[in-house]
């Protein structure tokens, strides 16, 4: 399962939006790579920047947006790449499971034809009746029966939406699958069995997959490594359990304090105060206005680099920026 | 002593006009009873389709039940007069799980706050109204100055359901509602909002109906928990006995489900059998199809609610050996566990 070479690697991503306030910086200068065959876990509050990196993965920004810094999947660059080869490349070689998938379905057409489009846009060289069998495939393969092919979206439940669109997400086996908030809005149960059915099918095809969400309890039940994204910045990145045990960046001691778990029933701990404005970014490290860790007037005036720490642990703050 | 509100029997079915075979029956003989003089906070748990919110939309008499009485200070709601409807809607409060739905776009976010105390003629004046929505907005943690004046789309959700909150503080009620208040809200603001719904019920002792199927905020926010499944009550008790040692079947199921945030404490393995979606069936036990342990009769008669221990109700064959529970209302369980054995 795991693979030294990097499947993706992230280096310097900016996404900044013009718009008519200002610039909004909504990824700042992210660093992150995945090897091949883990899951990674991308968490933060809303408006950290998850999606916004997911997007800029996908080549999905849309002006006033733009992307800089380098991409790397698999030893090609996306962000220089022209719309065209881009174009082939997402699904066949990345695909993305939108936020909110009881949206992203076509209400009017069957779910069989939504599998059979991007097969058939990437020209996947086969006749109807074998798409139908690849279709009747990829249905079973997330644990829904053939006979679902003929319906439409509204007469699916959530949990099964959220599997069509898993079944078209790795319809051309992808290298790496991003999955954004797959099971918002589910129930536990559901969640718990649509969870189950993702982590079972990465493994099998052996896949990267991005899962993002802020729900800490999902990440420690599916990932391998995590990243904390706060204000556009990548916080903390390092292997789940590691990060679980031993969390080094304040925000991420915070974040994992105010988790509700078993015992201590009663006992509240949220973080005080709101993330910063993405436009009229205060000086210094995005959280210092609420760190209870704070050092002193270096957290107000200089921003922190993401330093690797130990093997594979990197941290953004000052309070390892010394060592 | 006169109870608060008071469910008695309530029976609600949707569909099944004419020509029409299919009738959903969303709840299903519930008998519930909240004492005037009962500071906690409940929790109603439940999957989509549990009734949950049906029980809510009856307690706020949106719905009329379809058979039995919602009774409210000893009265049956639909059977008010204009003056003791006035003083039952602004008693009964709700907050409600969508906090970009509540507000209108167009007008400013003191709309929602304004309104209610025009309508219940709460302020005599407009400098009162004023202040009491800046001491009901201080009370939630907001600053009114940066608050009020605004309009919604220049707050973001945590903010708008806080405001939320304070509106339903306004109106000083007897009870609040609170139907997934969280569930749309970032994971760091939840403990603050929880918190703040928490404080209400100390400070006003007021009880709380907390709807929701996260179990895990549950735990921490509430004291008592009913389980609904499919319109009826699966099991009932205290918070701590119910999560930490659940006993039905269902509720071993929901339990289990849990994301807890702790790489240790892994999904267990003992629910595989409690999978698949469920078949209805109008005989027998509503969680027969789905449940480990079914045996024949579960299919026959729904079994009644036999009681696991003083405090703690479980509707299942595999407690038979305890004995039923004597009053039908799950209310008298919960003020049980105040009273000595």
């Amino acid at each position: 399962m795991n693979n030294d070479k990097p499947l993706l690697e992230i280096k310097d991503l900016k996404t900044y939006f013009y718009v008519k306030a200002g610039t909004v910086k909504a990824v700042d200068g992210v660093d992150l790579s995945l090897n091949s065959g883990l899951k990674l876990g991308l968490v933060g509050e809303s408006g950290s920047g998850k999606t916004t990196i997911a997007l800029s993965l996908m080549r999905m920004i849309k002006p006033p947006g733009t992307v800089e810094g380098q991409i790397w999947l698999d030893g090609t660059e996306l962000v220089k790449l022209s719309e065209e080869a881009m174009r082939e490349m997402r699904l066949s070689q990345l695909s993305y499971m939108p936020q909110g998938a009881m949206n992203s379905l076509n209400p009017v057409a069957r779910v069989e034809a939504q599998i059979m489009d991007g097969m058939i846009d990437h020209g996947v060289p086969m006749n109807k009746n074998e798409l139908k069998d690849r279709v009747t495939q990829l249905l079973e393969t997330v644990e829904l029966t053939a006979k679902v092919g003929r319906m439409y979206p509204h007469e699916l439940s959530g949990g099964m939406k959220r599997r069509v669109c898993l079944a078209i997400a790795i319809s051309l086996r992808p290298k790496l699958l991003i999955a954004d908030e797959p099971t918002s809005a589910l129930d536990v149960v559901i969640q718990r069995q649509v969870m189950e059915t993702i982590t079972a099918l990465v493994n099998d095809l052996n896949l990267s997959m991005i899962l993002i969400g802020h729900d800490m309890g999902l990440m420690a039940q599916s990932v391998d490594r995590l990243a904390v994204m706060y204000a556009g910045k990548m916080f903390e990145v390092g292997n789940m359990r590691d990060l679980f045990a031993k969390p080094m960046n304040p925000y991420t001691r915070v974040l994992i304090d105010s988790l509700p778990v078993l015992g201590n029933r009663g006992v509240f701990k949220g973080i005080p105060g709101t993330p910063p404005s993405l436009i009229n970014r205060p000086s210094g490290c995005p959280f210092h206005d609420r760190c209870p860790e704070r050092i002193g007037a270096i957290c107000d005036e200089k921003m922190p680099e993401l330093l690797e720490v130990e093997p594979g642990r990197w941290v953004f703050c000052h309070l390892y920026q010394g060592a | 002593m006169t109870q608060l509100i008071e469910l008695r029997d309530v029976t609600k079915v949707f569909g099944g006009g004419i020509g029409k075979k299919d009738v959903t029956v969303a709840l299903d003989h519930m008998t519930f009873t909240l004492p005037q003089d009962f500071p906690h906070i409940v929790t109603i748990a439940g999957e989509s389709g549990s009734g949950k919110t049906t029980l809510m939309m009856l307690l706020l008499g949106f719905y009329e039940p379809s058979a039995g009485e919602v009774l409210f200070e000893g009265k049956n709601i639909w059977k008010l007069n204009k003056e003791q409807t006035i003083e039952f809607r602004r008693s009964v409060q709700a907050i409600f799980q969508d906090p970009f739905a509540v507000y209108n776009p167009f007008y400013k976010v003191d709309n929602l706050l304004s309104i209610p105390i025009k309508n219940f003629k709460i302020a005599n004046s407009k400098e009162e109204a004023r202040e009491l929505m800046s001491t009901a907005l201080r009370r939630v943690g907001l600053r009114p100055e940066e608050t009020l004046g605004r309009f919604p789309h220049q707050l973001s959700g945590g903010q708008r359901q806080r405001i939320a909150v304070a509106r339903a503080l306004i109106l000083k009620p007897k009870l609040l509602i609170a139907d997934e208040p969280v569930s749309m809200v970032d994971a760091s603001l939840r403990a603050v909002i929880l918190r703040q719904i928490k404080d209400l019920n100390q400070d006003l002792k007021i009880p709380v109906l907390y709807i929701t199927h996260d179990l895990t905020t549950a735990y921490h926010a509430s004291e008592y928990i009913i389980v609904l499944y499919r319109g009826a009550v699966m099991e009932a008790g205290g918070v701590e006995t119910v999560i930490r040692s659940p006993k039905h079947p269902y509720t071993q199921l929901l339990v289990n489900s849990i994301p807890w945030p702790d790489p240790n404490q892994l999904w267990g393995q003992a629910v595989e059998a409690a999978r698949g979606i469920g078949t209805r069936q109008n005989l027998g036990c509503r969680f027969a199809s789905r449940c480990p342990h079914v045996m024949d009769k579960c299919l026959e008669t729904p079994p009644p609610l036999y009681e696991v221990d003083r405090t703690h109700v479980a509707s299942c064959y595999l407690f038979e050996s305890g004995s039923t529970m004597a009053d039908p209302d799950i209310g008298t369980l919960f003020a049980k566990e105040k009273m000595p054995a």
